[in-house]
């Protein structure tokens, strides 16, 4: 057996903190329930225990994800604190207008993002354990302020008026910092697993490619402004379809990156077996797996967001499927990734032409999230470009 | 689905050929790509939209080819519903020829592995205890029971196995996935259009093309109640009652017959502070024999009412029918006669004589408000509400037609109110907009009088010998009959060419018809002599002792601007909104899908069966304990189904346990 093996980590916490946390997640929900109950429906509830079951689990072997989740709720609840009533509070509030109002917050976010990719790539070239740390340290930050600043522009939507408030993943705009905080999370997780910093730059790239979209949109289209919803998002699905999707998308995303990683180390090493690309990244055996774990997590939320679409378009458009592009558009990354996993699980492919298929994959799904917006049209024209 | 090598195919008879090709990976895979492909050229070429399009944009060859490859409507075209019937046949052959062993795989603990298989699995350990192998068989079992494996003992030849597995389900997640894309698609095909495709295709079925009324639609293009899957739509007037569907089919309809009939009570729209639209609602009362009495409910987008398992969605609006009291205030030489009060609906049609212009009235629509951006100083963003507008087109008898908007209420401008009306020739063009100024009594009476007199051969004659006089009392010895004739028919014609075409005619003149070297003096001449006939046919009645105010001036000057334009503007009348009767029509879209509840129990099994196959791996470990002299020889091997990397270190764990339990803490 090869060493690697052993510095995987699947540490378990010690019992009493894995209660802990549980215990502290269902009284966040029962306070929650005893102080918003009344307001809440059905579906509502059930997000709410879905979610905190979800946080528990997470957190519960994962120390870096309680400590985001506590970072995230307390700078929350003190922006909520600072906004008060007056959504004009940051004129006069330094924390609010540097720091915490959504838009400083995503800003910070884009800002520490691409700090941590140069991070990442420094400490893997210059060999810098300490450098690729501080990468990591700055990914979590970043996650943190994406994740703040979402949740801040939740509570601004409420500001403007009681009728406009929604969960921020209603636009193009919200769902790229969306996108950018999930695929942060999963890399984390992936790399307390592996033990390995090596591929944070890699998906960083990803993920800084689409602060740079951001950041164009927001200062080019003037699309930060928080818009009310069309009559067609109003409900409950919108809250957990969107983020299903985006799990998808987020580890479909990440696949590719470490696919593309995993043809330039197979090159380099071919190439010169001793030099800096070749000796620095981890095993070919490890990337691999890790492009399989991805595929295989985005594969089974995108199958989970699918049928969550159908069930809403069943409620809102009048049938679960109608052929709409953005529809197709889903099957057709479904049908890709299918063909991926049966190549792999079933006929055993491996190495080069199933990293070359999960970068592919990459513009097949990219397509499917911004193409179909940007060039179809169709029932899902909510971002536009 | 697993891959089969197939030893000597010659063989083997046909069928069992056709069947292991139907289930072989390579087809499965190749028909899962085909299915993305295939899927595509949908969602390129936009679907099912009125034939004349495909033909304007193709041209008439390839919208043939096109048509006949079932490139308008790509989903329930035969070639593709083969590619996805030969999935489902694949799957199934699949399913068919591994379910069974897979199912086996679930229980069995393959407790016939010998010595020598364990020895060379890839993941294996062996270690001595100094105990009897009794104890040490219970220890070993119970480890192995407290991981969560489920184990049974046989007493082989050369000592005691124990077989142990855990997560046999991860088969299940095989069988589920599978047997739930083709439950998938069965309840796909119940709710698609393949009936009706049948029935067309045997004759008894014909694609209404005509624009009908639903009760003139003969009897060949009707569906009758029935459970068939149908999805339809249609726009119902507040006030008014329907008991059909239409089904849009290719380039035409066919009519759904329903077993209840829907009235439209009234629909709302309720906006944001901003303007956007925030809910569609329709009160709707459904008549249904069944029924102890009419079933009154609400209806909004996101919230459809469902009775009997047909579906009643909130899809669209449109107008109804709104009445509109108009005005039509003559623009032209008719400026004179007197404003003619008419009536008409939204989508009525008439033809109007005006003048000697008869022109085909068609009104088109009618908004109660508009809120568009009004941009000030203060708030760039600013919106403000420009109130009812209602929009028609004017037809020629050679067809063409200009479309026109006009706002009921009067809108401001630099303080001033004036009636705003929108014109194009194709709905291509922006909007151009006249502004006709609104006098102190707050109508038309002001501007049409201004216009009347301009049309006034009389007043125009009088004027411009008026001032014909005044401008050669000026001059001292030209006065001579010619000049005084070449004079006042300047400033006639002046007039007459500003009524024709506004200013641009009159400075088209000056360009085209004065001599280069005068154009330079006469042409701005020209023009204030011209603003000067304008001011004076203005002011011709006016009490000469009162003096201009700046408001006279400014109206004149806007009435100028006005009627200079009117050539562009092109209609002979300003039709003026008086009043009207608000009537909506709702936009409902009512479906039946027998097949949906297969589809979602699918679903459930297509997610379920995903996380059971990528989160549940199945693990088996064996253990042979050998008696040896009071020694005990432990051969122990394991093997895992999915994510080997993950398993490697699951292994060394149980190893290290149970060799704890064992008694041996020794390294290997």
């Amino acid at each position: 057996m090869t060493n690697y093996v052993t510095t995987m980590n699947k540490d378990s916490s010690p019992a009493a903190i894995q209660w802990s946390w549980w215990l502290l997640m269902v009284l966040a929900a029962g306070l929650l329930f005893s102080m918003y109950g009344p307001l809440l429906d059905g579906y509502e509830i059930g997000i709410v225990v879905f979610a905190a079951v979800g946080m528990a689990l997470l957190g519960q072997n994962w120390p870096g994800f309680r400590i985001h989740l506590a970072a995230v709720t307390g700078l929350s609840l003190i922006a909520i604190q600072l906004y008060g009533t007056d959504l004009t509070a940051p004129e006069t509030s330094f924390f609010l207008n540097y720091i915490l109002a959504s838009q400083s917050a995503i800003m910070w976010m884009s800002a520490l993002f691409v700090m941590a990719t140069f991070a990442y790539f420094v400490g893997l070239f210059a060999r810098s354990e300490f450098t690729a740390k501080v990468g990591s340290a700055l990914t979590w930050l970043a996650t943190t302020m994406g994740m703040v600043g979402l949740m801040v522009r939740w509570r601004e939507s409420y500001l403007i008026s009681a009728d406009v408030g929604h969960i921020p993943v209603s636009n193009l705009y919200e769902v790229f910092i969306l996108f950018a905080v999930i695929t942060a999370l999963i890399y984390l997780f992936y790399e307390r697993r592996y033990q390995t910093r090596a591929l944070g730059g890699f998906v960083l790239l990803v993920i800084s490619a689409a602060v740079a979209f951001q950041l164009w949109y927001t200062f080019g289209r003037n699309a930060a402004d928080i818009q009310p919803l069309v009559p067609a998002l109003q409900s409950y699905w919108m809250k957990i379809h969107v983020p299903a999707n985006f799990v998808g998308y987020g580890a479909f995303s990440m696949a590719a990156m470490i696919g593309s990683a995993y043809l330039l180390t197979s090159w380099a090493r071919s190439a010169n077996p001793s030099g800096l690309m070749s000796t620095v990244m981890p095993d070919l055996i490890v990337m691999e797996d890790l492009m399989y774990k991805a595929i295989a997590l985005g594969f089974a939320f995108f199958t989970v967001a699918t049928v969550l679409g159908a069930l809403w378009a069943a409620e809102a458009w009048g049938g679960y499927w109608s052929w709409d592009p953005k529809e197709t558009w889903a099957l057709i990354v479904w049908l890709n990734y299918a063909a991926w996993l049966h190549m792999r699980m079933i006929k055993g492919w491996h190495g080069r032409p199933m990293a070359w298929w999960a970068v592919i994959g990459l513009f097949v799904t990219l397509f499917a999230f911004l193409g179909v917006n940007m060039f179809l049209g169709g029932l899902h024209s909510y971002g536009e470009l | 689905m697993s891959d089969v090598k197939v030893s000597s195919p010659s063989r083997q008879s046909f069928s069992r050929r056709l069947f292991l090709l139907l289930g072989s990976m390579d087809l499965a895979i190749t028909l899962l790509l085909a299915l993305a492909i295939a899927s595509i050229i949908g969602t390129l070429l936009q679907q099912n939209q009125p034939y004349a399009d495909y033909v304007i944009k193709f041209g008439p060859f390839w919208f043939d080819v096109f048509e006949t490859a079932g490139l308008y409507d790509v989903y329930s075209a035969l070639w593709f519903l083969a590619i996805l019937t030969l999935l489902v046949i694949s799957t199934t052959v699949c399913v068919i020829r591994n379910g069974p062993s897979m199912i086996k795989d679930m229980w069995n603990l393959r407790t016939h592995v010998r010595e020598k298989s364990l020895r060379v699995m890839h993941h294996n350990a062996q270690w001595l205890v100094t105990s009897e192998s009794e104890p040490v068989v219970a220890v070993l079992e119970k480890g192995l029971s407290e991981e969560g494996f489920r184990v049974r003992q046989t007493v082989k030849e050369e000592g005691v196995l124990l077989s142990a597995m855990r997560g046999g389900m991860n088969r299940l997640g095989y069988i589920f996935t599978h047997v739930a894309i083709i439950v998938i698609c069965i309840g796909g095909l119940l709710d698609s259009n393949l009936r009706i495709k049948f029935a067309e295709w045997q004759g008894d079925l014909k694609i209404e093309t005509r624009d009908l009324a639903s009760n003139d639609v003969p009897k060949e293009s009707r569906l009758p109640v029935g459970n068939q899957a149908f999805r339809g739509s249609i726009q119902i007037p507040e006030g008014r009652t329907a008991n059909v569907v239409f089904l849009a089919l290719r380039d035409g309809y066919l009519v759904q017959e329903l077993p209840f009939a829907l009235k439209v009570e009234d629909f709302r729209i309720e906006h944001y502070a901003t303007g956007q639209p925030k809910s569609f609602e329709t009160d709707l009362v459904l008549y249904d024999n069944d029924l102890p009495e009419p079933l009154k409910t609400t209806i909004a987008v996101n919230h459809p009412l469902i009775h009997k398992g047909y579906a009643i969605y909130q899809s669209s609006f449109a107008d109804g029918g709104t009445t509109l009291s108009m005005e039509a205030w003559p623009l032209d030489h008719r400026a004179d006669q007197d404003v003619v009060s008419f009536e008409g609906k939204v989508f009525e049609k008439r033809q109007m004589s005006w003048g000697e212009q008869s022109l085909r009235l068609e009104l088109n629509s009618f908004r109660p408000f508009n809120i568009n951006p009004d941009p000030t100083e203060e708030d760039p963003d600013n919106l403000r509400n420009f109130g009812p507008s209602f929009g028609f087109k004017l037809r020629s008898e050679t067809g063409e037609a200009k479309e026109y908007v006009n706002y009921m209420a009067p809108v401001m401008r630099e303080g001033r109110a004036f009636y705003l009306s929108g014109v194009r020739s194709s709905p291509a063009e922006e909007f151009g907009y006249l502004y006709i100024p609104i006098d102190r009594q707050g109508g038309l009476k002001a501007f049409n009088q201004f216009l009347q007199r301009l049309h006034d051969v009389t007043s125009v004659e009088e004027v411009s010998k008026q001032m014909m006089l005044e401008t050669l009392s000026q001059m001292s010895d030209t006065s001579g009959p010619r000049l005084q004739a070449s004079l006042q028919e300047t400033l006639t014609t002046l007039v007459t060419m500003f009524i024709r075409g506004g200013f641009t005619e009159v400075s088209q003149f000056i360009e085209t018809s004065l001599p280069e070297n005068q154009r330079e003096k006469l042409g701005p001449a020209y023009l204030s002599m011209l603003r000067e006939m304008l001011a004076r046919l203005y002011f011709m009645d006016k009490d000469q002792t009162n003096p201009v105010t700046e408001a006279e001036l400014l109206f004149l000057q806007d009435a100028a601007d006005a009627i200079g334009s009117l050539s562009r503007y092109g209609s002979p009348v300003y039709l003026s909104l008086r009043d009207f009767d608000h009537v909506q029509a709702s936009g409902l879209q009512i479906a039946r899908a027998p097949g949906k509840v297969t589809v979602y129990v699918g679903c459930a099994f297509l997610i379920l069966g995903v996380f059971i196959l990528f989160y549940l791996p199945q693990r088996r470990f064996w253990v042979l304990v050998k008696q040896n002299n009071g020694e005990s020889e432990i051969i122990l091997a394991g093997m895992s189904n999915r994510n080997p990397r993950d398993f490697d270190m699951v292994f060394n764990q149980i190893v290290d346990k149970l060799r704890r339990a064992s008694g041996n803490s020794d390294s290997h």
